[in-house]
C-alpha cells in the first residue's frame, strides 16, 4: 500500500512538472512572485485600509498579473524578438502623441487616451526599450563596436528624453538603467565607461539647469527635509518617523500610527513600504527585501542560463529594471534617494506598472524554459 | 527523467559557458545590487534601532496632543438672580464618514436629532465616504448631545464625535449693554463689568490629551490631564425689572427730546447700592460687533458735565448746618443781576425778595451766591469732596470719571460764586446720584456700588440729619406748583428733587442752545428709599429746561421703582380723595 501511494505522488510530482514545462511556467520564480505579492498584499490591507474599494480592486488586478505573464509566456522567444523594433517604434510614436494629445493630470502630460483605455505609453518603453536594444545588440557578434554602441545609445536616447519631457522623472530612470545596464552588459568597454562617468560628471550641472522646479526642490528637500517640513520635506519626515518608530519588530498590524492617523502621505502607492516599516518593523523589512532577493537572484540565473544573446540581454536588462523599481522606491522612503514617483514593485497599489513588471517576468518565464534550438 | 535532464543542462552550461567578460559583468551588476541592497538594509537598520526612541516620539508629537477642555465664564446675575450674562454651551459634531456610509436610518435618525435634511445629511456622508472625517452640524443647543448620544449606543455607530463650546449671551439687550460689557471671541473681558471683573468670571479650562490625525482631527480621547474650573458668578446689585424700565423710558425721553444722548442712575437710599444705570445711546451685545464708541459709553459713569443748579441744596445745606441761615431767612435777589468782582450772575428774571427756601423752589442763582458768600471757599470745597464730587466712586469700573474740582486756594471770587450754582466743577450722574443720597440718607455718606458682596464702609456723616431733613423738606417745593419741576411729581408720594439746566462748555468757552438738562430727585420723604439722577444731553426740541425733559423720566422711572418695591405711599391720601369729590 505503502510503496503504491509513493508510487502515485512521484506520478503526480512529474505530471505537475510536465504541466508546467507545457506552459513555461519556471516554479521557483512563480513561488518567489506569489510569495512576494502575498506578503505585499497583506501590508496593503492594511496601508489601503482607508481608502475603500482598493483592497478588493488590486486583488483582481493581481490574479490578472499572473494571468497575463503565464499567457505572455506562451509567446514563442523567436516572435517576441522579432516584435522587438516595431514595439519599440510604436511606442515612441505613441509618446510623441502623448506630447501632442495626451491628458495631463497632477501636472504631468502621461496619459493617452484611446477611446476604450487609458493608458501610459511610457510604460510600454519599460519593455519596449530593452526589448530594441537586444535585438540590436545580438545581430552581430558580442562585444559591439562603438558605431552599434551608439546607435544603441541614441535609439534608447530618443524615449527617455520624451518620457523626462512629460515629466515622469521615475518612469525616465527606469527605462535609462535599462538600457544602461543591457549596453553595460553587451560589452562596454571598460575604459569607455570612466569616460562617461566623467562625462556625467560634468554633465551634472547641465542637468540641474535643465530640470524642472519641482524636480530641483525635491532633490533640495532630499539634501535636507527640515528646510520645508511643510511642503515637500513632510513625505520624507513622516516617512522617516513611520519607518524609524516601528522598531525591530514593528508595532504590528492595523496598528500603524503615522499610517491610520493619516500622517504619511501616498501610504497605499509610493509609501507603503514606510508602511511596513511602522507596522512589521525591521523584520518585515528583512522578509520583504529577502522574498525581492529570491526573485532577483532567480532572474539572475535565468539570464545566466539564457540560451542566446537576445535572451540573455533582455532578461538581465529586466532584472535590472526590476531592481531599480525597488531601489529608487525603498531608497525615497528610507531616506536614502531624492523623491521620485516610483512604486514599490508588485506591492504598491496600482495596475499599469504591476501589469508591466509581471510582462517582464513572462518574458522571463519564456527564457527560463526556452531550451536552445 | 527530469534529473537526468538537470544534469545534462548543467553539463551542457560548464561546456557552453559564456565568455568571461560577460560572467564579469553581471557579477559587477550584482555587486553594484548587493551594494544597493545593503545601503537599504543599513539605511532600516539605523532608522528602526538607533534612531528608534526619536522618531517614536516624534511619532507621538504628531498625534498625541494635549487639547483644552472648555470650561463655563461665570454668570453675571441681578440681585434678584436674574441672568444678565450667562455662558451657554454648543455642540459641535462630527462623524466618520466611512463607518456611517450605507447606515441609512442611523443617517436618518442623526439628520432628525439635528434639524438635518435626511436626504442632504446622506450625500453628505456619501460625498465623504473617502474620508474619515466630517462634520455633521456645528455650534447647536448643548442638548442634542443627549440625543445623538443615545442614538450612537443604539446603532453602535463608532466615530461620532462632540465638541463643546461656549457662548456668551446677554438677556438683557442693549439695556444692559454699557453695564456689562462683553467678551471677545477668546472669551475675556474686553468692556463693562466683564472687563472689571474678568479675573472672578474667567474659567480655568482644563487639558486633556487626545489622539490626533494628520488633518487635526480628534480621533481618539486617551486622558484627562486637569479637569476644567468654571468661573465663578458674579451678583450685582442692579434690578433687571428697573433697569428694563429705565432704558425704556430713558430711551423714549431721548427720541421725543431729539437728545445727543441721556443716562439715568438710582441708587438705593439705605445701602448706597445701584438698582439700574442706563445710557443713551446703546447697542446690542448680541449682535456681531459693530457699534460706535459713542454707544458704547457708559456715560453715567464716564461722562461728565456741570451739575449746574442741582448742587444748590448743598449748598443751602452746608449754609444751614454751619448756622449762617434758616429756610426762612430772608435774600434778596432783585434786581436779577448781581455784580460779582468784574462779571455778572442773572437769574432768568428778577425774583424779587426770596426767603432761603424760595431760592431752591426758583433756583436763584444770586440768592444761592448771596448765601454762600457768608461762607469760607474751604467749607463749600471741603462739602463738595464730601460728597464725592472731584474723586471716582469705589464701584471699580473701567474708565470711570471722577470729575473736576480744583483746589480752594484757586479760586477767585467770581469762581467760589458759580462753583456755587454748579459751574467751575463737573460730575458724572452717578456722583451727582450719590451725592443726593446722602440727604436722603439723613446726612451721611455711603459709597455707592455696583457688585453684591462686597466689603462694606461705614457710613461718614457730611450733614446733620436735621440739617439733611430741612435741606431735603426745602427742596420739596421745587415739584410744587411753584417749583420748576411740577412734572417730577408722582401721585401718592412725596418727591423733593432739584432741576439742573447747564449750558454745555465746548473748546472756546459755552455753546449757545446747547444744554444738558438734569433732574436729580428723593422719594419718598417719609423715609427715603430712593434717589435717581437723570442728564439728557442736548435735548434738540422745543424743551431744554431740566424740570420739562428729565423731571418726567423721573417721575415715571421713580413711580415704578415707589411701586415695585411696596414703597407705602406718604403723601397725604386727603388729596386724592378731594379730586376724586371733585369729580363727583
Amino acid at each position: 500500500m505503502a510503496s503504491k501511494k509513493t508510487y502515485n505522488d512521484t506520478l503526480g510530482e512529474s505530471k505537475a512538472a510536465g504541466l508546467l514545462v507545457r506552459l513555461h511556467i519556471d516554479l521557483p520564480l512563480l513561488l518567489a512572485l506569489l510569495a512576494l505579492c502575498s506578503f505585499g498584499y497583506i501590508v496593503l490591507l492594511s496601508a489601503a485600509d482607508s481608502q475603500v474599494g482598493q483592497v478588493e480592486r488590486q486583488f483582481l488586478r493581481l490574479v490578472l498579473a499572473f494571468v497575463v505573464m503565464i499567457a505572455v509566456a506562451q509567446i514563442p522567444l523567436e516572435q517576441v524578438r522579432r516584435w522587438s523594433l516595431p514595439l519599440f517604434i510604436a511606442g515612441v510614436v505613441m509618446l510623441v502623441l502623448v506630447l501632442f494629445f495626451g491628458e495631463i493630470s497632477k501636472g504631468a502630460r502621461r496619459w493617452l487616451d484611446l477611446g476604450v483605455v487609458r493608458f501610459q505609453p511610457s510604460e510600454v518603453l519599460k519593455l519596449a526599450v530593452p526589448m530594441a536594444l537586444a535585438w540590436l545588440f545580438s545581430r552581430a557578434p558580442l562585444p559591439p563596436g562603438l558605431l552599434r554602441i551608439l546607435l544603441a545609445v541614441s535609439l534608447a536616447a530618443i524615449p527617455i528624453v520624451l518620457i523626462a519631457r512629460q515629466p515622469d522623472l521615475g518612469t525616465a530612470i527606469l527605462v535609462a538603467s535599462a538600457a544602461g545596464a543591457l549596453i553595460f552588459l553587451a560589452g562596454l568597454s571598460w575604459r569607455l565607461i570612466l569616460v562617461l562617468l566623467g562625462a556625467a560628471g560634468a554633465a551634472a550641472p547641465v542637468l540641474w539647469m535643465a530640470m524642472h522646479d519641482y524636480q530641483r526642490r525635491r532633490v533640495l528637500t532630499f539634501l535636507d527635509p527640515q528646510s520645508d517640513p511643510l511642503g515637500a520635506g513632510y513625505h520624507i519626515i513622516q516617512s522617516q518617523i513611520a519607518i524609524g518608530s516601528g522598531g525591530i519588530y514593528g508595532k504590528g498590524w492595523f496598528n500603524g500610527t503615522q499610517s491610520h492617523l493619516e500622517f504619511l502621505p501616498e501610504r497605499s502607492t509610493d509609501f507603503i513600504f514606510a508602511v511596513l516599516g511602522e507596522e512589521f518593523g525591521l523584520v518585515g523589512i528583512l522578509i520583504l527585501l529577502s522574498l525581492y532577493l529570491l526573485v532577483i537572484m532567480r532572474g539572475l540565473y535565468i539570464a545566466l542560463r539564457a540560451q542566446d544573446t537576445y535572451s540573455r540581454l533582455l532578461s538581465g536588462s529586466l532584472i535590472m529594471v526590476f531592481f531599480v523599481y525597488l531601489f529608487v522606491n525603498t531608497g525615497m522612503v528610507v531616506g536614502l534617494l531624492p523623491v521620485v514617483g516610483v512604486p514599490l514593485p508588485l506591492v504598491s497599489y496600482g495596475g499599469t506598472s504591476l501589469l508591466t513588471i509581471m510582462v517582464g517576468f513572462g518574458l522571463l518565464m519564456r527564457i527560463a524554459t526556452t531550451t536552445r534550438l | 527523467m527530469a534529473v537526468a535532464n538537470r544534469t545534462r543542462y548543467r553539463r551542457a552550461l560548464r561546456e557552453e559557458r559564456p565568455r568571461p567578460s560577460f560572467t564579469r559583468r553581471r557579477l559587477a551588476l550584482a555587486t553594484l545590487m548587493g551594494l544597493a541592497f545593503v545601503s537599504v538594509m543599513a539605511s532600516a537598520f539605523y532608522r528602526q534601532i538607533l534612531e528608534t526612541d526619536f522618531l517614536r516620539h516624534e511619532g507621538e508629537r504628531r498625534f498625541l496632543r494635549e487639547r483644552e477642555i472648555p470650561a463655563r465664564r461665570g454668570m453675571i446675575l441681578d440681585r434678584n438672580g436674574e441672568p444678565l450674562a450667562i455662558s451657554t454651551a454648543v455642540a459641535t459634531f462630527t462623524a466618520n464618514p466611512r463607518r456611517l456610509v450605507g447606515n441609512r436610518q442611523a443617517i436618518n435618525e442623526l439628520a432628525a436629532a439635528l434639524d438635518l435634511e435626511p436626504e442632504q445629511l446622506n450625500q453628505r456622508v456619501e460625498n465623504n465616504r473617502q474620508r474619515g472625517f466630517m462634520y455633521l452640524r456645528r455650534r447647536v443647543e448643548h442638548h442634542r448631545v443627549d440625543v445623538v448620544r443615545e442614538i450612537t449606543n443604539r446603532y453602535n455607530l463608532e466615530g461620532i464625535g462632540v465638541e463643546t463650546e461656549y457662548r456668551r449671551f446677554y438677556p438683557g439687550g442693549e439695556s444692559f449693554a454699557q453695564v456689562i460689557g462683553y467678551t471677545d471671541i477668546d472669551d475675556r473681558g474686553q468692556e463693562g463689568i466683564e472687563l472689571a471683573y474678568d479675573q472672578h468670571l474667567a474659567p480655568k479650562p482644563g487639558r486633556r490629551r487626545v489622539i490626533q490625525n494628520g488633518r487635526g482631527h480628534i480621533i481618539e480621547e486617551v486622558e484627562q490631564i486637569r479637569p476644567p474650573h468654571h468661573g465663578q458668578d458674579l451678583r450685582l446689585t442692579l434690578d433687571r425689572r428697573l433697569q428694563f424700565f429705565a432704558y425704556r423710558e430713558l430711551k423714549r425721553a431721548t427720541l421725543e427730546h431729539q437728545a445727543a444722548a441721556a443716562c439715568a442712575v438710582l441708587i438705593d437710599v439705605p445701602t448706597g447700592e445701584i438698582l439700574a444705570l442706563v445710557n443713551q445711546p446703546a447697542f446690542n451685545p448680541n449682535a456681531s460687533r459693530t457699534e460706535t464708541a459713542d454707544q458704547r459709553r457708559n456715560r453715567a459713569i464716564t461722562d461728565v458735565f456741570e451739575p449746574g443748579s442741582t448742587v444748590k441744596p448743598f449748598v443751602v445745606a452746608q449754609a444751614l448746618e454751619a448756622g449762617l441761615i434758616r429756610p426762612e431767612t430772608r435774600i434778596d435777589t432783585s434786581p436779577g443781576t448781581m455784580q460779582v468782582g468784574r462779571n455778572r450772575v442773572r437769574d432768568i428774571r428778577n425774583f424779587g425778595l426770596l426767603d432761603a427756601t424760595g431760592v431752591i423752589t426758583k433756583s436763584s442763582n444770586i440768592g444761592v451766591v448771596k448765601i454762600a458768600q457768608q461762607m469760607e471757599k474751604e467749607q463749600l470745597w471741603q462739602m463738595y469732596r464730601n460728597l464725592g464730587f472731584g474723586s471716582r466712586t469705589q464701584i471699580g469700573f473701567p474708565s470711570e470719571q471722577g470729575g473736576f474740582l480744583s483746589h480752594f486756594s484757586r479760586w477767585s471770587n467770581f469762581e467760589y460764586a458759580t462753583l456755587s450754582f454748579g459751574y467751575g466743577l463737573n460730575a458724572t450722574a452717578l456722583q451727582l446720584a450719590q451725592a443726593y443720597a446722602v440727604l436722603a440718607r439723613e446726612g451721611s455718606y455711603l459709597p455707592a456700588t455696583l457688585v453684591q458682596d462686597q466689603p462694606r464702609v461705614g457710613a461718614r456723616p457730611v450733614f446733620s440729619p436735621s440739617t439733611a431733613d430741612t435741606t431735603v423738606k426745602m427742596m420739596e417745593t421745587v415739584v410744587s406748583v411753584q417749583g420748576t419741576a411740577r412734572r417730577a411729581a408722582i401721585p401718592g408720594y412725596r418727591v423733593a428733587g432739584k432741576t439742573g439746566t447747564a449750558k454745555k462748555a465746548g473748546p472756546g468757552g459755552y455753546i449757545d442752545g446747547s444744554y444738558q438738562a438734569v433732574f436729580a430727585g428723593i422719594a419718598p420723604l417719609d423715609n427715603p428709599r430712593f434717589v435717581l439722577a437723570v442728564m439728557v444731553d442736548e435735548p434738540g426740541g422745543d424743551h431744554y429746561y431740566g424740570g420739562l425733559v428729565a423731571a418726567p423720566v423721573f417721575a415715571a422711572v421713580m413711580q415704578a421703582a415707589l411701586r415695585l418695591y411696596d414703597v407705602p405711599p406718604d403723601a397725604a391720601q386727603e388729596s386724592l380723595f378731594l379730586r376724586a369729590s371733585t369729580v363727583q
